[in-house]
């Protein structure tokens, strides 16, 4: 059976065409969701792309929390359903505390645009369990509030919990504490990263083809769960 | 109508960036004797009729603050009901 996974489109979302056909591209049937809508209609997964929902307005992140989707999201992720927060979709899962701390304005104030390297540091999550830990992966990074903060024993925990997921490497580009770029939740279902693994999924478009682990991540770890009913995090 | 002031600010332990570049700005104004600058946001909500200030702590503290960053502060603005 084809694997199902929900988009969803804020008011301001840019990526969500591109998360769909990364999802595409890696063998899943992408289900277009709307914040105003509160069923997920049977999805396996979600994601929630970058953008500028409701305009950033307040925080970015603040308002779609509040979106109607956005409750049944929450509700699913602390059942286990794997969502992947990317950019704004991080922001969000930040504001929604499905994960810890917080995105900040880039330390340097500037919008930052470009090719980024990331050293993968855990692939026990829903989402990374197709790399290896250490691999150095390039996708785009393109944020002006990507700096994540969170006080010291929030970012220890994190740390000492294995759930720092991939950290920036060869140059930070926002001040992020520690160079975190993405981590998860406790049961590894959740994961927020910063930069845009959709947009690393074909030669023409993307500097690399390093962003489709991640959706072959899921595949994988939905492919593990409906088979031997394992949980989609731990694995 | 009646109007409650809620003044949201970082942390003080959070690192204000848009604060840092406005204090160095300064030296160009002429002003020298500044040490910090810190932004914040204020923000005013109006009742239709009285304040209630237990609900707007109630939006500030789910909405227009996120308590990972920032404080805040409420009170009521009785200036508005003189106007009134």
């Amino acid at each position: 059976m084809t694997v199902r996974i929900g988009v969803v489109t804020f008011p301001g979302s840019l990526d969500d065409g591109d998360a769909a056909r990364a999802v595409g591209i890696a063998g899943a049937e992408a289900v277009r969701l709307w914040h105003g809508d509160a069923d997920l209609y049977g999805v396996d997964a979600v994601i929630l792309p970058g953008g500028f929902s409701y305009g950033d307005a307040l925080r970015c992140g603040a308002i779609a929390r509040f979106a109607p989707v956005m409750e049944t999201v929450a509700d699913a992720a602390r059942g286990g359903l794997p969502v992947l927060g990317v950019c704004n979709g991080f922001q969000i899962l930040c504001e929604a505390h499905l994960l810890p701390g917080a995105l900040t304005r880039n330390q340097h104030l500037h919008f930052r645009n470009r090719d980024q390297f990331l050293r993968i540091a855990s692939t026990s999550t829903a989402w990374t369990n197709q790399f290896t830990t250490g691999q150095e992966i390039l996708v785009p990074v393109k944020n002006g509030e990507g700096c994540f903060v969170a006080d010291e024993r929030t970012l220890d925990e994190l740390e000492g919990e294995g759930r720092i997921v991939a950290r920036y490497t060869r140059g930070n580009p926002n001040g992020s504490q520690r160079d975190i770029a993405a981590i998860t939740n406790e049961a590894g279902n959740v994961v927020g990263i910063m930069p845009h693994p959709e947009h690393a999924v074909e030669a023409l478009t993307g500097p690399s083809l390093d962003g489709l682990g991640f959706f072959t991540s899921v595949l994988r770890t939905l492919a593990g769960s409906s088979a031997g009913g394992q949980l989609a995090g731990g694995h | 109508m009646s109007r409650v002031v809620v003044d949201v600010m970082l942390k003080p332990e959070i690192l204000d960036p848009q604060g840092q570049a406005v204090a160095n700005a300064l030296p160009r104004l002429g002003v020298t004797d500044v040490s910090s600058v810190r932004i914040g946001r204020r923000i005013e909500i109006e009742f239709a009729g009285d304040a209630n200030l237990d609900t707007a702590r109630e939006i500030a503290d789910k909405l227009l603050a996120n308590p990972v960053i920032e404080d805040f502060e409420i009170r009521a603005d009785d200036a508005v009901e003189e106007d009134a």
